[in-house]
């Protein structure tokens, strides 16, 4: 298909300083094929620099990152190895479409079909001999992602290819990510929404500071970071909390009259409300999101611990929604926490 | 996707890149961008017409010139002139080709498709070299023969077989494709569109004026070899003492050239794209 070597990206000690400010910090990944993995990280965190290095546009400080087990500025036709998409407005404006996509075919020895064909395929053929500088958004975006696809190659990368696209536009490349990993190709794509991320990736590379957090399956990732809780509502807290509490469940102070129960289902809940005379207004189960597995990894893990309700609760907004601020995650994980350097390996890496 | 159509797929070609790829490339994006076609307009109006100007003027005026003035009209005279007005306007292309990519992003695009950057900044000189020399000795023959059909109606003219003009002529198409040379490298060094324009703009006008300012024996020597009055050296039919020879003159043009595009290819290859 895209040749016989493993179409992989390993960044060892990957390290980029600017001045002062690091970047980048030993980043220690590996993106392999087959599937879609999402480099995770809010804004600032290091995932643009990182891709810039594996594209052997800015020079790393410290490490390396091979692709396809060499480096990239050694590729003599790098297009047919790595398709990326960093910028979609990095086309020189007065030239078209088909003449900024044959110039790249041409460095790298694709024939000229080849443009016609992912002019194509990314739905740009009424546009492609207009100049640049008209395009929309997500024509700019359909470009890059032609580009992206000139050369067939085995690994391809996106740096926040959904942002500022209609929903449209999103479901597109959505399903081509999707596509392009059911292939066998490796997709590498950064993003710092979690929710866009927990629809596309399979896989997770998450970066926070410019060190890598985490790297582990989406629902792995989920489960390790973000456990899940019964909200319960009742008249009558100040009676339930300490018998909940007293079979070992980790309780907190919820929204209103409502507590959040870590450690046991719901089942167990209304049993023990229920053998008590208690009434219950409110037993939901709540599944974790990976907003919340991200934020209480990313976030400064002063992790709070409230015996009893009341006791120094942090505010939750009405809505009821765990909303957790970035600042100070509150009801900290108390499930098994990623650390940083050893991540967890569900592949079995050796 | 595209492995449903054997004969483009990645796998079937030769996995190695040639320069002669990167060359085909730079050749599409020059002549793919209206900015190649204006700029090499304007340097042959320009040039061609300030030629015709100069000497619509010359004859006009003749019969009222002194002798010596009379006298020092060689068969290159409106070309030269010509020249030290629009050649930087072919340094505008050599800025162009470099700073439009830095201004646009697109060199972060081209250098992943093209990541050894040294092959990427010798493809694109040796495209500029070809496009400015042609244009460029289309431009000087034209600005010559020109000049000469306005000076011939007062019997004026010269020819190209006299001695020293064909090489003037002929060197004066070189002398713009160093220039163009010349501000690539300004380009790549600067990144910047305006600044590099500025630049070159200083090193090849202001400098050549300030040179005639410049006072007694060693300013006379310094003045023959800023970069304008060395290259345009080669345009002299008959050197004086006042320029270098010409082929020297040229040489000292090209090695200023050659320290442009050396220092670019450093940085080029140093700095992060
Ligand atoms: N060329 C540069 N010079 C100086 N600092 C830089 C440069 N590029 C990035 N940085 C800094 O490095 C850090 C990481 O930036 P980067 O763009 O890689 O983050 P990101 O994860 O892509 O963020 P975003 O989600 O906003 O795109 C930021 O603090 C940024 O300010
Ligand atoms: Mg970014």
């Amino acid at each position: 298909m895209f040749g016989i070597e493993p179409h992989m990206i390993e960044a060892r000690g990957l390290t980029k300083r600017y001045g002062d400010k690091t970047a980048v910090d030993h980043a220690d990944f590996t993106v392999r094929p087959g599937r879609v993995t999402g480099f995770l990280g809010p804004n600032g965190a290091g995932k643009s620099t990182t891709m810039r290095m594996i594209l052997g546009l800015d020079r790393p400080t410290g490490g390396h990152v091979t692709v396809n087990g060499r480096d990239y500025r050694r590729l003599r036709a790098p297009l047919r190895e790595v398709g990326a998409l960093l910028d979609a407005k990095a086309v020189h404006g007065g030239r078209s479409a088909y003449h900024h996509l044959l110039c790249l075919a041409q460095s790298n020895g694709i024939p000229a079909a080849r443009v016609d064909e992912v002019i194509g395929l990314v739905g740009l053929q009424s546009v492609a001999g207009k100049p640049f500088r008209g395009f929309s958004l997500g024509m700019g975006q359909r470009l890059g992602i032609a580009a992206a696809l000139l050369g067939d190659p085995g690994t391809l990368m996106f740096d926040e290819p959904v942002n500022g696209l209609d929903p449209e536009g999103i479901l597109w490349i959505r399903n081509l990510m999707r596509r392009l990993a059911d292939e066998g190709r490796t997709v590498f794509v950064s993003s710092h929404l979690m929710s866009e991320m927990a629809l596309t990736a399979d896989h997770l590379v998450v970066i926070g500071r410019g060190r890598i957090l985490a790297e582990t399956g989406v629902r792995e990732f989920i489960d390790a970071n973000a456990t899940s809780h019964v909200r319960v509502r009742s008249p009558r807290l100040d009676r339930l909390a300490p018998l909940l509490a007293e079979r070992g469940w980790r309780v907190e102070a919820g929204d209103g009259d409502g507590l959040r129960v870590f450690g046991a289902g719901p089942a167990p809940i209304g049993d023990l409300a229920a053998a008590n005379g208690l009434a219950l207004h409110e037993l939901a189960l709540v599944q974790p999101s990976l907003e919340e597995a991200f934020m209480q990894l990313t976030g400064d893990t002063v992790e709070y611990h409230a015996g009893v309700p009341g006791a120094a609760a942090p505010a939750v907004p009405p809505g009821g929604q765990p909303a957790v601020p970035p600042g100070g995650p509150p009801g900290g994980a108390p499930g098994p926490a990623v650390p940083p350097s050893q991540p967890p390996n569900p592949e079995g890496r050796p | 996707m595209s492995h449903a159509s054997p004969p483009t797929t990645a796998s079937d070609a030769p996995r190695h890149g040639t320069f002669g790829q990167t060359l085909t490339a730079e050749w599409t994006k020059i002549r793919t961008v209206r900015s190649t076609f204006w700029t090499l307009l304007a340097g042959a109006v320009v040039v061609i017409g300030f030629s015709a100007l100069w000497a619509l003027l010359f004859t006009a005026s003749y019969d009222q010139l002194s002798p010596a003035d009379r006298a020092s009209l060689g068969p290159t005279t409106p070309m030269q002139i010509a020249f030290y007005f629009g050649m930087v306007i072919f340094g505008v292309l050599g800025v162009l080709v470099i700073t439009g990519e830095y201004a646009t992003g697109m060199i972060r695009t081209a250098l992943t498709a093209v990541p050894n950057r040294a092959r990427y900044l010798a493809a694109k000189a040796v495209v500029l070299a070809l496009v400015v020399l042609v244009a460029g000795m289309v431009v000087s023959f034209a600005s010559f023969f020109v000049g000469q059909a306005i000076l011939s109606t007062k019997d004026l003219g010269g020819s190209l077989g006299d001695p020293g003009v064909l090489r003037a002529v002929a060197g004066g198409g070189v002398f713009l494709m160093l220039i163009a040379l010349m501000a690539l490298g300004v380009g790549v060094i600067l990144r910047h569109t305006a600044g590099s324009v500025v630049v070159v703009f200083v090193l090849l006008f202001v400098l050549g004026i300030v040179g005639g300012f410049l006072p007694g024996e060693w300013g006379a020597t310094v003045a023959k070899y800023l970069p304008s009055n060395a290259g345009s050296a080669i345009l002299e039919p008959q050197p004086g003492d006042s320029v270098l020879p010409p082929w020297t003159g040229l040489a000292v043009f090209a090695l200023y050239t050659a320290v442009a595009l050396a220092a670019a290819l450093v940085l080029f290859q140093e700095r992060d794209a």
